[in-house]
């Protein structure tokens, strides 16, 4: 089962094992990660489960729709390499993937 | 209170949002006594939202919709049991009681029923035999019935113009069913929206060769001899022949658990700040519950994914012996065709509407003012100032009325966090 790597804004590190098919946000969700809120259950509507895709991995991922990126703008911490975590799928390609949480989610 | 021996076993009835964000938040906010997590549907907790929207265009499968996977529950020492239907409360002997028989004792009880799909009431319906092409749309359940009748061609009446109406016309007309939308008061949409963007939905529904009825209430469902199969639809003004009909009148919130074991009930289960009851045991959450809300100093029932998750962290913290007031924004979203609307607020007792951006272009944004300050705001395919406007409405922020409406100058407001 691939792993994901969440860094919290604290600096505290968390694998966590993600099943594939299941999205990055779940992952977080369900091994209890704090930084990430997800308040529309993986709607593409909140902007709650922002992440920093380290940039190593972004070209792994398909990019952001253009439903996420209009979302995406709206975000008070954008980066370059900003995503909804809602919006990634788990695949094995991005087995180790590092994801680095925003200081809030509002 | 901590975790003593005395409040030692955490029972929740219900099993959607608010009982998986419940259970999550527990175990998160150090709580390790026993979690069980009683629900009626077979299946664990999923999104409801996508049951009208893609799930029913068959672009997401059930598994996709889990919330949390078997596998998450059992990690995180929470037990739940599917198809088990809750019938009593015993509040003296501290357990609740099953269908099935057997019952379970609890320390805290967590009520997250949420509501259930109201029936149609006119004539024609009165056998307690609903017919095979008549659907609501509550549960996965009623979802994938729909999701199969869902056929070109098809002529699919919907009642009720509300976001559920709303989401499976746009599904169905998609899809090439012939679709007629009946809405028995004057607008779409009209509990939940003002007229300006009841309007333009409504424009966008009927170019998509939506038709819309308004001010039509359904007098009669007419079925075939056997009662089995609706063939038409009849309101005051006409007659509608149909091959599938969809009723969207609203949701009950199931309270009858709590009424029957005496809490306070009232459009929903009463709740406090921190989703208490009347009983100090036991909590209310999501769809069920009827709580205050600090910022329209009166109390709601909100139908909500976002509320559901709040008032659940809420009852959590309480729980884990950090009370932390439930007091978030109200806020929803509908996706219909390639519309994201978004809403923030409650815009009754609006007195004054500002709209800016292009209705045309279908990108706008819809401010609500009250003597001056934003209480609540629409915007469609506009996220980035949706999510500004969130925050406004968060701290009723006073808006500069003049101005607003016009793209090329900035909102100006009295909320520093706006950038």
């Amino acid at each position: 089962m691939p792993t994901i790597v969440f860094i919290e804004h604290n600096g505290e590190k968390r694998e966590v094992p993600a099943e594939a098919g299941r999205s990055v946000m779940q992952a977080a969700v369900e091994n209890a990660v704090p930084g990430i809120v997800a308040d529309c259950s993986g709607s593409c509507s909140c902007g709650t489960c922002h992440g920093f895709i380290d940039p190593a991995w972004l070209a792994k991922i398909p990019p952001a729709g253009a439903a996420e990126s209009a979302m995406l703008e709206g975000l008070l911490e954008l980066q370059p390499n900003s995503r909804l975590t809602c919006q990634i799928t788990i695949t094995p390609d991005i087995d180790g993937m590092v994801v680095r949480l925003p200081k809030s989610q509002f | 209170m901590r975790n003593g021996t005395h409040a030692s076993r955490i029972v929740v009835i219900g099993a959607g949002h608010a009982a998986s964000e419940f259970t999550g938040a527990l175990r998160a906010g150090g709580f390790s006594g026993p979690v069980l997590m009683f629900g009626e549907e077979a299946h664990l907790p999923y999104q409801r939202p996508p049951l009208s929207k893609a799930f029913l265009s068959g672009e997401s499968a059930l598994g996709a919709l889990e919330l949390k996977s078997a596998a998450a529950y059992e990690k995180m020492g929470v037990e739940v049991r599917t198809g088990a239907r809750v019938t009593t409360i015993d509040r003296r002997a501290r357990r609740i009681e099953f269908e099935h028989g057997g019952f379970a004792p609890y320390g805290k009880l967590v009520l997250a029923t949420g509501g259930r799909a109201r029936p149609l009431a006119v004539r024609g319906l009165e056998d307690a035999q609903k017919p095979s092409n008549l659907h609501y749309l509550r549960t996965v359940a009623d979802a994938g019935p729909v999701r199969e009748f869902l056929r070109p061609g098809l002529r699919l009446v919907i009642i009720g113009g509300g976001y559920v109406g709303l989401e499976v016309a746009s599904v169905a007309s998609k899809r090439g069913l012939e679709v007629t939308v009946l809405e028995a008061l004057p607008r779409l949409l009209a509990r939940v929206t003002a007229a300006e963007t009841s309007a333009f939905y409504e424009r966008i529904h009927r170019d998509a060769g939506v038709a819309i009825r308004t001010h039509a209430s359904v007098r009669r469902i007419e079925t075939d001899p056997t009662g089995n199969t609706v063939v038409a639809v009849h309101t005051e003004d006409e007659v509608l022949a149909a091959d599938l009909v969809l009723a969207g009148v609203g949701q009950i919130p199931n309270v009858e658990l709590a009424e029957r074991c005496g809490l306070v009930v009232g459009d929903g289960i009463v709740v406090d700040e921190h989703s208490l009851s009347s009983d100090p045991d036991i909590f209310a959450i999501g769809d069920c519950s009827n709580h205050p809300s600090a910022l329209y100093r009166r109390r709601l029932r909100l139908e909500s994914v976002p509320n559901a998750l709040g008032q659940a962290r809420a009852a959590a913290a309480t729980l884990c012996g950090s009370p932390r007031a439930y007091d978030a924004v109200p806020w929803f979203w509908s996706d219909q065709y390639d519309l994201k609307l978004q809403m923030v607020g409650l815009s009754h007792g609006h007195d004054r509407v500002i709209i800016r951006g292009r209705p045309e272009e279908r990108s706008f944004i819809t401010y609500y003012l009250q003597a001056g300050r934003i209480i609540a705001a629409d915007a469609v395919n506009r996220p980035k100032v949706f999510l500004a406007a969130k925050r406004l409405v968060g701290e009723l922020a006073q808006i500069t009325p003049e101005g607003l409406a016009d793209e090329s100058r900035p909102v100006q407001s009295s909320a520093p966090t706006v950038n």
